[in-house]
């Protein structure tokens, strides 16, 4: 092992080690996971039964809604007072005033705000009663009214792709995943570069080490095993992150067809639950196979080996860039409170960046979305959401300009900071200055 | 052994070396002095490469010292430290494998210097766990551990008791019996007089004073004796007139001490043969100046108080 896979191994070792690094890995997926098990939890949980008074004077609803095991309804034909609703045992009150048929309009009241899954049942119970009053009373056959019934569905085609399918929206999604991504390893990891510099030049050791290494040496090394340790990171977070949801998934899939089919009653038929249905429980299995069917479409038409080669370009590339400029700002400083003036200028092109992200998922094509992405200190973000939406491959040069301009960058960059690296770490209690970094740059080696 | 011819060396317009020349015999241990400032630091950062000169050269056995030379040596810096996270052994062990030793062979040698340092028990501690004299032993260990032919100690004695003080420049002493040069920068007076071979003094980054330490004091001596005798003061100064001056003079339970400076380019027999008659002479010792005054002196008492202050630690 050279000198320069020692002090890799050390960085990577020391930091492996530690009980953090155990606990993030573990903590990552579970906040991950935990997080979208939460928010889909807290969207299905009811707060408990629901007890649903319909006011009802025109009779248009009652006994007419379905009822479900946590959803009760009770009809009422007469107005209840405010303070009467109060001290009933009912949990809200829905008020139907005889001239809904022509104002589509209920109101809800409530002692706790009901879950949006309640409030979706409820309107879409109502919704149903109504437009079949409304077929009624304009003497329309249901039948010739599901014929009528236009529920129109754009499908996007990109005239470049022939006869598939285009799903750019969803791409630009992923594309800005992989974008945040990488926004994050750098920052994390760029942020322990610096701080190891630092403590390196703070308790010394930096002294005793540079008799042995090159400072360059020690720079990249550093900046190597970091950015293994990032690696190794993600690489658990993925294996347990998807270990995790396959099991959460299988276990989320049988509550969800469970729940579903008790709510799918016989009354209603299956025909009219499909047409009709835009709440939760209709068109379940509809949405399922319709995302099922894009998921793969979007597999299909994307080239994923490349993309994921890409990424790791991008990824990687972004971070040597970026870290070889945090381990600069480590060693030109004392302390830690040293470092904001210098940390301006790095996190401001990586915050320009995922806000030029943000606009690309849905203009793409725009100027500022191509220079950014070709410019070295935006492109590893802002060039992903082109590559996963395929607007990077159409224009090829572009991409070859991209990540020829980010390795000649990163090139330079780690230059640039080695030099200023190897003046700033033997430097004790100077304020340091812009003019004085630069002054750093030219001295003899 | 270490020649340097000419060296200078420019931060901006701050001229930190200016012209510097020195020669290291081998197998000496070679003082380098000087008030803080002077230039030390960054001529020792020349010699290990950690920084290039703006002219000038190093010869290191007669060709010009190489990256490969340079991480050979054994440089212990004035400001040092350790990882305070790592275990000792672990942190050694790094250390020595930077300096190009095998795994075994670097863990068999730190095994024995544990051993004969009584620091058996260490190898899994932390660092952070240490008391500094004790990071201060690691860090003295690591720094001659892979056996450097030419080894730099600035400061080397900074953090230790006066136990372990003892136990380093014993240390010193028996690597240059081994053939090691050592050069080392203090400024600890007191070290250099018992330790160094040679000297060099480094003041307003120009060499002020070099050479061997007898030498330098020959050099610095005002050919001032010390003479015991018991006997009367007058006849005593009397006796002394042409070849001698009497610079002070103190008695104590029957005994005068008297400092003589040596006039008209006498010799001590002449003095003696004057004041035999006249006193009953104890005993004469030249009075060779200390380091201490030395340095003062060749640096210029005024403006070196600091310095002066620091020496004295």
């Amino acid at each position: 092992m050279g000198k320069i896979g020692l002090i890799i191994w050390r960085e990577f070792i020391t930091r492996v080690r530690k009980p953090s690094f155990l606990i993030m890995t573990v903590l990552g997926p579970l906040l991950i996971v935990g997080g979208i098990a939460l928010v889909v939890y807290l969207g299905m949980q009811e707060s408990g039964a629901q007890n649903i008074v319909v006011i009802d004077k025109a009779g248009l609803l009652t006994n007419k809604l379905k009822e479900t095991d946590d959803i009760k309804f009770y009809y009422e034909p007469a107005d209840m007072s405010d303070s009467v609703f109060k001290a009933s045992p009912y949990s809200a009150m829905v008020e139907v005033n005889p001239l809904v048929l022509e104002n589509n309009t209920i109101q809800l009241f409530y002692k706790a705000l009901p879950s949006l899954s309640t409030q979706n049942y409820l309107s879409s119970e109502i919704e149903k009663v109504i437009e079949k009053e409304k077929l009624r009373v304009n003497q329309v056959d249901p039948e010739v009214y599901q014929r009528i019934k236009t529920a129109l569905k754009v499908q996007l085609f990109d005239i470049d792709k022939a006869g598939k399918r285009s799903y750019d929206q969803a791409k630009a999604g992923i594309g800005f995943a992989f974008g945040y991504l990488i926004f994050i390893f750098i920052f994390l990891y760029g942020v322990q570069v610096m701080r190891g510099v630092m403590e390196e030049k703070q308790n010394r050791v930096v002294e005793v080490l540079i008799s042995s290494v090159k400072p360059f040496q020690l720079m990249m090394g550093k900046i190597i095993g970091i950015a293994l340790v990032g690696l190794t990171q993600f690489l658990l977070w993925i294996l347990l992150t998807s270990v995790l949801t396959t099991v959460g998934m299988s276990f989320a899939k049988d509550q969800i067809s469970a729940s579903a089919l008790e709510q799918a009653g016989p009354q209603v038929s299956t025909q009219l639950q499909g047409q009709l249905g835009q709440g939760l429980e209709t068109g379940e299995d509809g949405d399922a196979n319709e995302q099922l069917s894009m998921v793969m479409d979007i597999w299909n038409d994307m080239p994923i080996a490349a993309i994921l080669g890409l990424f790791l370009f991008y990824f990687l590339g972004g971070y040597l860039l970026y870290s070889s400029m945090f381990a600069a700002v480590g060693a030109a400083v004392d302390s830690e409170t040293d470092t904001q003036q210098f940390m301006l200028p790095i996190t401001l092109p990586m915050m320009l960046s995922i806000f030029i992200a943000q606009t690309a998922v849905y203009n793409p094509d725009g100027p500022a979305v191509f220079w950014c992405s070709i410019i070295p200190f935006t492109s590893p973000v802002v060039m992903m959401i082109r590559i996963a939406m395929g607007n990077a491959f159409e224009h090829p040069w572009e991409l070859a300009l991209s990540m020829g301009l980010l390795i000649a960058t990163f090139i330079f960059t780690t230059w640039l900071a080695g030099r200023i690296y190897r003046t700033g770490i033997l430097m004790y209690g100077k304020k340091v200055t812009w003019k004085e970094m630069g002054k750093w740059l030219f001295y003899r080696g | 052994m270490l020649v340097l011819e000419d060296i200078v060396k420019r931060f901006g317009t701050h001229l930190a070396l200016d012209g510097v020349s020195m020669e290291v015999p081998q197998g000496k241990v070679f003082g380098l002095l000087g008030p803080n400032g002077a230039g030390k630091t960054t001529l020792i950062r020349i010699i290990t490469r950690i920084t290039g000169p703006d002219s000038g050269k190093v010869l290191f056995n007669g060709t010009a010292m190489t990256d490969a030379d340079a991480s050979r040596l054994g440089y212990l810096p004035e400001e040092r430290g350790l990882y305070k996270k790592m275990k000792v052994g672990e942190q050694a062990l790094y250390l020595a494998r930077l300096k190009g030793m095998e795994k075994t062979e670097a863990t068999r040698k730190l095994k024995e210097w544990f051993a004969r340092w009584e620091m058996d028990g260490w190898w899994n501690k932390k660092v952070e766990e240490l008391s500094k004299g004790m990071a201060q032993k690691v860090q003295f260990i690591t720094t001659v551990l892979h056996g450097p032919k030419l080894l730099i100690l600035d400061e080397p004695f900074s953090g230790f008791d006066p136990v372990n003080a003892e136990l380093v420049r014993q240390e010193i002493l028996r690597l240059r019996d081994e053939g090691v040069t050592v050069m080392l920068s203090t400024h600890n007076m007191g070290s250099v007089e018992e330790l160094c071979d040679h000297i060099a003094l480094i003041d307003h980054s120009k060499v002020m004073l070099s050479g061997s330490v007898r030498e330098v004091r020959q050099r610095f001596s005002e050919a001032t004796y010390r003479v015991d005798y018991k006997g009367n003061k007058v006849a005593f100064a009397d006796a002394l007139s042409f070849h001698g001056e009497l610079l002070d003079h103190n008695e104590a339970e029957g005994l005068s001490i008297a400092r003589v400076k040596l006039l008209h380019n006498s010799t001590v027999n002449q003095v003696l043969s004057a004041i035999l008659p006249a006193v009953q002479v104890q005993g004469v010792h030249e009075e060779v100046p200390r380091m201490h005054d030395i340095f003062i002196r060749a640096v210029g008492a005024k403006e070196t108080r600091p310095a002066a202050a620091e020496m004295t630690e």
